[in-house]
This record gives structure tokens, C-alpha cells and sequence, in this order.
């Protein structure tokens, strides 16, 4: 039990627009365990951008239940979903969402910021995450002078300077030529073999084979739940 | 870090849009510029007023007995001026009563003026204000003697033709030579000059040291007064309460010697520093009531705007809000650093209009005889003022702010 960081048993998400109501999830059931590298897959409309926010605490469910590392978030409020994102998720987005007027080192700072971190400690752990990535020589770069791997290892950086309960990745080289897709590929299967739990949505089947596990959804259910050979791509 | 973080980047803004952030502050900095600058011209007037207006006019610690106070605020009717113009003068009598019966320690003199042309080798000095007067006048006057010597109580008491002159008559009369021991005509008789008064400057620009001194008995006194009567007793105590015993002294023996009733009121004038004052201090309460006024109608319209300023920023940085949402900022957080940016804006908006605010209190001294002195509380509540306007105008957007969803914020573009 302990060993489950993710349960979620029949959660539904119904949005009101106008007069019709949407079924974006229509009761998901989903566990998963500590240090599994998931990929989410499923056509647009699937509900699986519904599902990441759920995972991601930044919508709660119509109904369901949903537990984050041992805490019951589904029937959180607004502060204490804030808490959770801040000291148990990781974000990576696929714009890479970095404050463009701060540096690298302040944008990996600012999860730890919100959590209350003494500014002496926040900049060591800070530069510790970012030569993790590989980025120990930029940390004073803005954004608009790295290039786009750059960025989003600087947005690892950021969602693992807390170190979350799960890194938590929406299309994560969306924006990334296939190069450097492979690259962030590379740091993704180095932190799974420090022991990192990550979920990572997907589109496109040669990345989501990076993971362990598949699971796609569709029409707002999950239509199948299937474990990869390890490393079949790679 | 989060409040240093809000501060830079309100910074920043303005840094970057300097002039679409100048026309935002404008309201706060038009109201500060007024508060300073304002404050600071009544405050340097009020100290002008009394160092040199009340003091050199009327003399520290000193007080005159008059027929009728000749400083007059507000509304004077022509009933009143009549009564004033019925009033008996002061005579010799009366002013030897009080020398005799007041208790407090002072000093004594009578006065009375004239503008009378003096001549010398040939020369005018037009409508030079002549004073007569006693012994202790100068002391009481506190007025410098840079050459020479005041007359002498025997001098006084004769009423000899000697004579103690301003600046101005040995600056255009004499061309600076020495005056001493030099003879002036005065309505045809000749005085010895045996003193030179120093310098006094100006008041509002008019010269103070267009006079000159002789004993009150001296001939010219027939030109200048009545006979028996003056225009002024000055009276002189050492320091303000014994003034003030003095002056109740005089008040209650010149009753007695009019015998006025307890209903009827004074026919004569006791004309203090504090007096001659009345009307600058209703000119500055006046004005001390507009200020506020003025300042509040610009700070909201400036708070006004900088709302506005601020719920465009909201919007502009929508994105923003989202990614700090999604890494753990509460909405706390969001208000925070909002109100603080903000504040951050008005404040340099008042730092700016303090600046402008001195700058103008100044230039006033410069260009004009009115004297400003910039008061530090007036500075103090500028930025004050500053901080709270930007607060409470930042609120609005700031709660915005907080409420925003942070899936639709992380959607914008």
C-alpha cells in the first residue's frame, strides 16, 4: 500500500459549457508505484489533458477519489492543493513556461520560494539541480539566451528542485526537434534510475515507448494499460 | 525574496515603459508635489513670520500700546473704524501710570513717526520715516549700532538735536562715507548725527532701513506728534510669560485709568508679535484646510489610474500567474506580489513628486520674496501616502489576480 504513490478509483470530471455538459472523464481507475515511468497516451479529446491536470492537483474531480502519496487531494481547497503542487509535483510543460525576465537559477529557485526555503538554502539546492541537468555553467542565463533542450532542463531542474513525489511531464518535447527530444529523453531515464517517479503525456508513440508502461485512454476512459519491454526504444 | 522579487519587477516596468509609466504615477506625483511643495512654503512662511516679520516690526518679547492695533484681519467695518477714530490717545500721563504701577520688570518708550524729507550738502533724502523716541528704544528694537552711539538718557531727557541714522540714509544720502558727527536738515533745523543703526534687510521686499531716530522731545517733535499725547508706548519684558504679565498689567491699569466698566470694552489697542500674526495664521489655516482637499482629489484619481495600470498588467502576465500557480504560490502569494508591485509604482511616484516638491518650494524662494522650508513630516507622509495609495489601488487587480483559475492562466498565450 505504502508503496502506491497515485490511486485513483472512478474519478469523473463533468464541465457545464452553456447548456451542455462535457464528460471529459467518465471514472478512471488508476495506481501507480513508486518509481514507474508511466507514459499517458490517447487522441485529442481523450480526456488525458483532463487527467494530467487531476494528477497535477490543478483541478479536483466531480467525483471519485483521488490519493497523492498517501493524502486525500480530492477534497482539498485551494491552499492546500497549492501546498501539495508545490511539495509533492514536479511540472514540465511543453512551452517550458520559464519566467522570461528571470534567470535560470531564479526560475529553478521559485518552487522553493513558495515552499518557505531560507534564500542561502534555496540557492544551493537550486545549483545543485541545474548542474544535475547538465546546466551548472548557465545559471545566470535568462531564457531567451538558452536554447529550447536548454530550457526544458532548466524546467527539470525547476520540478525537481523540491524533490516531488512524481515529475509530472505534458508533451515534454513537443516544441523540441528530434534530436534534442532524444537528449531530454536521456535525462528523463537517468532520473527513473535514481529512483524518480515519472508520469509523462504523450502523443507520439517513439517517445512513450521511453517509458515502462503505457496507458491510453479514450472517449474519457482508459482503454488500455499495457507494460513495454524496458529500454525497447532506447 | 518574493517582496524584493515584486519591488525589481515593478522596477523593471518602469524601466522599460518610461513614459507610459510617468503618465500612471502622474496623480500620485501631482498630489505629492502639492503636499511638499505647499507644506513647504507655509511652513518657511511661518517661520519668516515670526523671526523677522513679528520681530522686526514689532520686536521680541515687546509689546505696543496704541490708540488702535494697525495689524487689522478680516472684516473691519466702517462702524468700527469710526469708534477706533474716537478714541482718546495715548498722553503722558498715562504712560508715566504704568511706569510707575507695573510690577513685571520692562523697559519704556514712547514713539511716534513721521515721513519727513531730510537734507544734507545740498541733497534730499525724500520721505525718510523719522521716529522719536526715548532712551531705551534701541535696546528694545534690538537694533545694532554698527557706528557711533545711541543718544544718551541726558540727550533724551533735553531733547537734543542729535540724530541716529538707518543704512539707507548713509547709502544714498552720505553715498557710504562716514555719517558720524555730520549735519542733517529736518524741517529746517540741523541734527548732529552721533549713531549708525546696522543693516536690517527687507521684508517682502520693502526696505527697513529707510528711518532714522531722535530723542523724543527733540524740536522735530512738534511735526511729528501732538503735544502730551504719542502714538506707541513700546514695552519691553525679558522673556514671553513676563511679557504676558505685563501686558494683562497694562491692560487691567489703562482700565483703571479710563475707568471703563467691566461690560464696556478697551479703547485703546494692546498690539503683540502674536497679533500682528492673526492674519498670516488665518492666510495658512486657510490654506492648511485647501491642501488636503487637493492632495486626496489627485491621490485618487492617481490611484485610480495605477488600478488601472495594474489590471492591465494582470492581464498581460495571465501566463505568469498560471506557472506560479502550478509550482505552489497560494493566493496569498499572487495578492502579495501584486499589492506589493503596486505600492512599488505609486511609491516611486511620490518620491518622484517629493523631489518635484522641493524642487518648486525652491524655485518659490528663489524668484520670489516668500521664504520655503521643506518640512520633514510633510516628506514622511508624501511616502506614506505613496505606499498606501498604491496599496489599496493594488488590491482590486491583485485579488484578480489570485482567483485566476490556473489551467485557463496556463492556456494563454
Amino acid at each position: 500500500m505504502s508503496d502506491l504513490v497515485i490511486q485513483i478509483r472512478d474519478m469523473t470530471r463533468t464541465y457545464v459549457m452553456g447548456a451542455e455538459e462535457v464528460h471529459a472523464l467518465r471514472g478512471v481507475s488508476l495506481e501507480i508505484r513508486r518509481n514507474e515511468y508511466v507514459a499517458i497516451m490517447g487522441p485529442s479529446g481523450s480526456g488525458k489533458s483532463t487527467l494530467m491536470n487531476m494528477i497535477g492537483c490543478l483541478d479536483t474531480p466531480s467525483s471519485g477519489e483521488y490519493w497523492l502519496n498517501g493524502q486525500e487531494v480530492s477534497r482539498m481547497g485551494d491552499d492546500a492543493l497549492a501546498r501539495v503542487r508545490n511539495k509533492e509535483i514536479g511540472f514540465v510543460f511543453q512551452t517550458f513556461n520559464l519566467l522570461p525576465r528571470a534567470s535560470a537559477l531564479q526560475n529553478v529557485e521559485l518552487p522553493l520560494v513558495y515552499g518557505g526555503v531560507g534564500a542561502k538554502d534555496r540557492r544551493e539546492r537550486s545549483k545543485a539541480a541545474l548542474t544535475r541537468v547538465g546546466l551548472g555553467d548557465r545559471m545566470e542565463h535568462r531564457p531567451n539566451e538558452l536554447s529550447g533542450g536548454q530550457r526544458q532542463r532548466v524546467a527539470i531542474a525547476r520540478a525537481l528542485v523540491n524533490e516531488p513525489a512524481i515529475l509530472l511531464a505534458d508533451e515534454p518535447t513537443g516544441n523540441l526537434d528530434s534530436t534534442t527530444s532524444e537528449e531530454i529523453m536521456r535525462v528523463f531515464e537517468s532520473l527513473h534510475a535514481q529512483g524518480q517517479t515519472i508520469i509523462m503525456v504523450t502523443h507520439e508513440p517513439d517517445i512513450a515507448a521511453h517509458a515502462e508502461r503505457t496507458v491510453v485512454l479514450k472517449d474519457g476512459k482508459v482503454s488500455s494499460d499495457t507494460t513495454n519491454r524496458r529500454g525497447a526504444a532506447a | 525574496m518574493l517582496i524584493r522579487d515584486a519591488v525589481g519587477m515593478a522596477l523593471n516596468t518602469i524601466r522599460v515603459q518610461k513614459l507610459k509609466s510617468f503618465f500612471s504615477l502622474l496623480g500620485v506625483l501631482i498630489g505629492v508635489t502639492f503636499l511638499i511643495a505647499v507644506v513647504s512654503i507655509v511652513q518657511g512662511m511661518n517661520v519668516y513670520m515670526e523671526d523677522q516679520f513679528a520681530n522686526k516690526l514689532i520686536g521680541l518679547n515687546t509689546f505696543q500700546l496704541r490708540r488702535m492695533s494697525n495689524f487689522n484681519s478680516g472684516n473691519v467695518t466702517e462702524d468700527m473704524w469710526r469708534e477706533w477714530q474716537r478714541r482718546p490717545r495715548i498722553n503722558y500721563q498715562e504712560a508715566a501710570y504704568l511706569e510707575d504701577n507695573v510690577q513685571t520688570p520692562v523697559l519704556y518708550s514712547r514713539y511716534c513717526s513721521e515721513n519727513l524729507d531730510m537734507l544734507w550738502d545740498g541733497k534730499t533724502a525724500k520721505q525718510i520715516d523719522i521716529q522719536t523716541a526715548d532712551a531705551p528704544y534701541f535696546q528694545i528694537k534690538n537694533y545694532e549700532i554698527a557706528s557711533g552711539r545711541t543718544f544718551t538718557p541726558q540727550e533724551a531727557k533735553v531733547g537734543a538735536a542729535v540724530i541716529v541714522v538707518g543704512w539707507e540714509i548713509t547709502d544714498k544720502l552720505f553715498k557710504g562715507a562716514d555719517p558720524i558727527g555730520k549735519s542733517v536738515m529736518i524741517a529746517g533745523i540741523p541734527y548732529r548725527v552721533v549713531g549708525q543703526i546696522a543693516k536690517q534687510g527687507t521684508l517682502f521686499g520693502i526696505s527697513l532701513d529707510k528711518f532714522a531716530v531722535v530723542p523724543f522731545d527733540a524740536p522735530i517733535h512738534r511735526a511729528v506728534c501732538r503735544l502730551g499725547f504719542m502714538d506707541e508706548l513700546h514695552v519691553r519684558a525679558d522673556n514671553p510669560a513676563a511679557m504676558k504679565l505685563a501686558v494683562n498689567e497694562v491692560e487691567g491699569l489703562m482700565r483703571i485709568q479710563r475707568r471703563l466698566k467691566p461690560a464696556q470694552e478697551n479703547n485703546f489697542a494692546l498690539q503683540t508679535a502674536e497679533g500682528a500674526l492673526e492674519g498670516w495664521n488665518k492666510i495658512s489655516a486657510i490654506l492648511m484646510t485647501a491642501l488636503p482637499a487637493l492632495v486626496a482629489i489627485s491621490l485618487v484619481v492617481g490611484g485610480i489610474v495605477i488600478m488601472n495600470i495594474m489590471l492591465m498588467a494582470v492581464a498581460e502576465r495571465t501566463r505568469e500567474i498560471g506557472i506560479r500557480k502550478a509550482l505552489g504560490a497560494k493566493r496569498a502569494d499572487i495578492l502579495a506580489q501584486f499589492v506589493v508591485e503596486s505600492a512599488t509604482l505609486s511609491t516611486v511616484g511620490a518620491l518622484i513628486g517629493i523631489g518635484a516638491g522641493i524642487g518648486l518650494a525652491f524655485l518659490v524662494r528663489g524668484v520670489t520674496p516668500l521664504p520655503a522650508a521643506v518640512a520633514p513630516w510633510s516628506v514622511g507622509l508624501g511616502v506614506f501616502l505613496g505606499v498606501a495609495v498604491g496599496m489599496t489601488a493594488g488590491i482590486y487587480p491583485a485579488s484578480r489576480a489570485s482567483r485566476l483559475d490556473p489551467i485557463e492562466a496556463l492556456r494563454q498565450e
